[in-house]
């Protein structure tokens, strides 16, 4: 019957949507290595430990902007003891991660694809001084 | 028979249910169920396992392997009917079709909502026919097939009138007429049939109508209504029967000659019919346009129908006409020229007055009678006078078939509009495609089920009953022959005061002929209307 | 109350074998590799071979529910969608079933009244439930491509940002991770608060919305609350896509409930009224054309069956056709 034809076809269609992953990924090689973000040459420690600012990077951010911004603290005092100035350009950007927005934050945000709020208001001096140039 | 009064009947329950649907029960009351079929009309159509019994009866003398039949019954409709199988997979239970039920609406019985009358066939299907079901049974909602699942099978699947409107509200279509139609022919085949259904498919089968009217009955009944009509309006016309050569064959239900209200309908055709001069002809042998084989089985539909194109092609005729009914039209769109075609010895049917080709029926070759007149009107080939119905104040009943199955809404209110003056629709959610049923559908309707049909015809007369209130409606026209018949005992009883009539007897009232005598009464014999009394 | 107390706990209980699992390294291969391939074969699997037992049982008749006017008469305006007469009429007929529920969008309620007076009015809640867990669930599927593809194809960060419009928060919070959380618990308590709709409610239709309910929520949980690595994530699942499976580096038990619950759905899907998911597409009353008198339907079936003839019909009436002056074939 002619519209055996049709549904067959659906299905099909439907099963190589669902396996989409699986073989779009083996035919483009991807590998499960991960993202390669530059990290910092000469600073060892972060403001917080690695798995901590793995996951909860945001977090933190958010907190600082909260303490500069509403109730006028530049302040942090890290786990370690160390002090930091709470700024994202000055300090995570300046003193440690001069690789940058584009080669740091955006290698594993553009890898899971997190958006990333921000680049909303801060401004990437690096890549607008650049295209300025 | 004491019968129980509105006041009574309208205190119906919604509330909450004490008991597990899977249990099956069941209670044969007086009043809310049909009597079985008596062993002479199975025998006559050759259908298995003709005995004496009754549905109250404890025992109902099953064949001694009726399980078997059934699921094999059920295994092979599987594979047959992509409809059934679909829908006893998919349903999401999402409870929008609960009360959209004229009988849940009426009754408050849960089983009536359209998903638990077919749970009650899906449990079964879980049991035998899945994985899960056969795995986890009543976890998975399934249970056993037990002679009391028969019973209520029996009594559910004859308490639903296969109107479709439960399938308009369903979001997958799910139609639990399929699954009606499917129970009921698995209940056929163990011997469970009811008489109401059968006895006119046995008649139907033998004469070639449901009231059994012999051919020289058949001819009694035209030529009383010629006579009847000379009387009225001073003109003979001609209405022959069994004439070979005939541009039309024109088919109408039986009660169209032998009941009332639905004789004046049959008066207003041959009025009709003779003023614009069409060649046609009756049949005795298909003189009945309705199918209780719908009621019955696929394989019913398609014995009784085939009358219908083998007298065409007997006689000779171009193309076919029908008449006002309303399981029938479901039958001819929707069924005729699948089983029984194609059609290929007759011609695209063409009006002879009009010149308008009936593209949409060039197929099955076959026009309802309400599209042909609208035709009519809208070329103005008709004088009509719709004052001749201002006794009337009319609202339309859309019948089930003719609007889920046709989609015929305007061609009825068409015609209306244009024979008589005071027309009022009905609330918008109780009409066109949403309309109820009146309650008596699918054979349903007999005397000793008058509490049920009673019920299920309440929502259809709530809604005659407002605009009876509202705007004086005093006439309810409607196209089915089933309507016609069961709708005025409904009315009767919830909204006295509304007659019912067809869309033809209006026509036939409004008509004005060439040469007739002025009309003293309309086609009732009862007196001209009001408006022509007072400007005389 | 006992069915949905009894799906309820099974939901939870897979929830938990899964988080307590994921502790037990000798585990891990179950959960994080044999879980998934299983689960997802079982789907793609499940889901052909009912689809494939649903198109090998034809459509003998052409049965569609119309739902308007027919077209007939020229001057008579038919309804091109409720009462489609042609093949794109069907498909948009079709369409907006699936996208937007039309039939469901009819859905009234009806009340009874002294009087009596029966009422049925419009009732869309129903609808604007269903529709907003549907769409919340295609777009949150369409989301999830970002983990299972590399790079992440344009329409899934197109949907992230969309999604993520009011940039509330960070993780920035996604509207449909709130609207199906709400569009769930609506449907959910329908089942509780409708005695009609409680009185048809089986196990499998609380199980399946507990199941769904018990992703949202872990997946909700894991993304403002516990924050799980999502780097890792997307490694282990791309080891999985390319059947290189690498386990997670730190494996959240939050996660593989997610996870297993997930795995549950896809198993469980083709053996529930969840196919209804492929079903829609295929239901006759919706997918035919009201075009019966114009075109002939075949029933690949139609067997000939007994009738009476009309010679058979003449033979027993004779004498009564003749003395009625009725024409006969055979004088």
């Amino acid at each position: 019957m002619r519209d055996r034809a049709i549904i067959w076809s659906g299905l099909a269609m439907f099963l190589l949507f669902a396996t989409f992953p699986f073989w779009h990924n083996l035919s483009a090689a991807v590998t499960s290595k991960g993202p390669n973000p530059v990290l910092p040459a000469n600073a060892r420690q972060c403001v917080a430990p690695v798995e901590y600012m793995k996951t909860s990077h945001m977090t933190l951010l958010l907190d600082w902007r909260e303490q500069v911004v509403r109730q006028g603290r530049r302040e942090f005092t890290a786990f370690n003891g160390q002090r930091y100035n709470m700024s994202l350009t000055s300090t995570c950007l300046e003193q440690c991660h001069s690789s940058g927005k584009a080669q740091f934050c955006d290698r594993c945000h553009d890898y899971a694809a997190a958006s990333v709020p921000c680049w909303d208001c801060h401004v990437d001096f690096k890549s607008t001084l650049r295209s300025a140039k | 028979m004491s019968q129980p009064k509105p006041e009574q009947l309208v205190q119906i329950q919604y509330g909450p249910q004490p008991r597990d649907w899977m249990d099956p029960a069941v209670e044969f009351r007086k009043g809310t169920f049909c009597y079985s079929a008596l062993a002479k009309n199975l025998n006559y159509l050759g259908l298995p396992n003709a005995r004496d019994w009754q549905p109250f009866d404890e025992d109902w003398k099953l064949p001694p392997d009726w399980k078997r039949i059934i699921l094999d019954g059920m295994k092979e409709r599987l594979e047959k009917f992509r409809s059934f199988r679909l829908f006893m997979d998919i349903c999401v239970r999402c409870g929008a079709c609960a009360d959209k039920c004229h009988f849940f609406l009426g009754s408050g019985d849960p089983k009536n909502m359209p998903v638990l009358r077919a749970e009650l066939m899906r449990s079964v299907y879980r049991r035998y026919f899945t994985l899960a079901g056969r795995l986890l049974g009543r976890l998975a909602g399934a249970r056993d097939l037990t002679e009391d699942v028969i019973k209520e099978w029996f009594y559910y699947f004859y308490q639903c009138t296969e109107c479709r409107r439960c399938s308009v509200f369903c979001p997958y279509g799910i139609d639990t007429a399929e699954i009606t139609m499917i129970g009921r022919e698995l209940l056929n085949l163990i011997g469970c049939n009811i008489n109401w259904v059968l006895e006119p498919a046995a008649n139907c089968f033998r004469t070639g109508n449901h009231l059994g009217v012999q051919p020289h009955g058949f001819k009694d009944s035209v030529d009383f209504a010629v006579d009847e009509l000379e009387e009225l309006t001073g003109i003979r016309v001609d209405a022959s029967i069994n004439r070979k050569g005939a541009e039309v064959l024109f088919i109408v239900p039986s009660a169209d000659y032998f009941g009332t209200p639905h004789y004046y309908t049959f008066l207003g055709y041959l009025a009709l019919l003779h003023e614009i001069g069409l060649d046609y002809t009756f049949s005795a042998f298909a003189s009945e346009g309705g199918n209780f084989g719908l009621f019955n089985s696929h394989e019913m539909i398609k014995r009784l129908n085939a009358k219908v194109y083998a007298e065409a092609r007997r006689l000779g005729v171009k193309w076919i006409l029908g008449g006002e009914c309303g399981h029938m039209w479901r039958v001819l769109h929707q069924y005729m020229d699948t089983m029984n075609g194609p059609a290929d010895f007759l011609e695209v049917p063409v009006s002879p007055v009009t010149g308008t080709r009936f593209e949409h029926a060039r197929s099955t070759k076959m026009v309802h009678i309400c599209e042909f007149t609208a035709d009519l009107i809208h070329n103005g080939k008709l004088r009509l006078d719709p004052s001749r119905n201002d006794h009337w104040t009319v609202t339309f009943h859309d019948s089930c078939n003719p609007a889920r199955a046709m989609g015929l809404l305007e061609e009825p209110r068409y015609i209306l509009r244009s024979v008589c003056n005071r027309f009022h629709e009905m609330p918008e959610n109780t009409i066109r495609e949403q309309t109820f049923c009146c309650g008596s559908g699918s054979g349903l309707g007999t005397d000793e089920n008058f509490e049920m049909r009673m019920r299920g015809g309440l929502p259809r007369a709530n809604a005659v009953k407002y605009v009876h209130q509202r705007h004086g409606v005093n006439l309810l026209a409607c196209i089915c022959a089933i309507d016609k018949a069961t709708l005025p005992p409904l009315l009767e009883y919830w909204v006295p005061g509304v007659e019912v009539a067809g869309v033809h007897e209006l026509v036939g009232n409004a008509l004005v002929m060439r040469g007739e005598r002025p009309r003293l009464t309309d086609l009732r014999g009862e007196p001209a209307t009001q408006a022509e009394a007072v400007h005389a | 109350m006992k069915t949905s107390l009894s799906a309820l706990s099974l939901v939870l209980a897979i929830a938990l074998a899964a988080a307590a699992a994921s502790r037990f390294v000798w585990l891990l291969p179950l959960l994080a590799v044999a879980l998934p391939y299983g689960t997802l074969a079982i789907f793609l699997a499940g889901l052909s071979w009912r689809v494939v037992c649903w198109s090998r049982s034809p459509v003998p008749f052409r049965i569609p529910t119309v739902c308007g006017q027919q077209k007939s008469l020229a001057w008579i305006k038919s309804a091109r969608l409720e009462s489609p007469h042609s093949t794109p009429g069907v498909v948009a007929r079709m369409a907006l079933e699936i996208l937007l529920f039309r039939s469901l969008f009819r859905n009234t309620r009806s009340r009874l009244e002294d009087g009596p007076r029966l009422i049925q009015r419009e009732a869309k809640w129903l609808w604007l439930g269903a529709l907003a867990f549907h769409w919340s669930l295609l777009i949150i599927l369409l989301r999830h491509l970002r983990f299972f593809v590399e790079p992440v194809p344009k329409v899934a960060v197109l949907l992230e940002n969309l999604d993520g419009f009011f940039r509330i928060g960070a993780p920035v919070l996604l509207v449909t991770d709130v609207v199906v959380l709400a569009a769930l618990l609506y449907l959910l308590q329908r089942r509780f608060r409708d005695p009609q709709v409680r009185f048809i409610s089986l196990f499998t239709d609380y199980f399946a919305l507990l199941l769904l309910l018990g992703i949202a929520a872990t997946g909700v949980w894991m993304r403002y609350f516990a924050r799980v690595d999502a780097v890792a994530v997307k490694q282990f699942v791309l080891s999985l896509t390319i059947f290189a499976p690498a386990l997670p580096k730190n494996p959240g038990p939050l996660f593989f409930a997610h996870f297993a619950l997930a795995g549950t759905l896809a198993a469980y899907l083709p053996f529930s009224k969840l196919m209804h998911m492929g079903g829609v597409f295929l239901s006759p009353t919706r997918n035919l054309a009201n075009n019966n008198r114009r075109k002939r339907h075949i029933n690949p079936w139609n067997y000939p069956v007994k009738v009476h003839t009309y010679e058979e019909w003449e033979a027993e009436f004779r004498d009564k056709l003749e003395a009625a002056g009725l024409p006969v074939e055979r004088p």
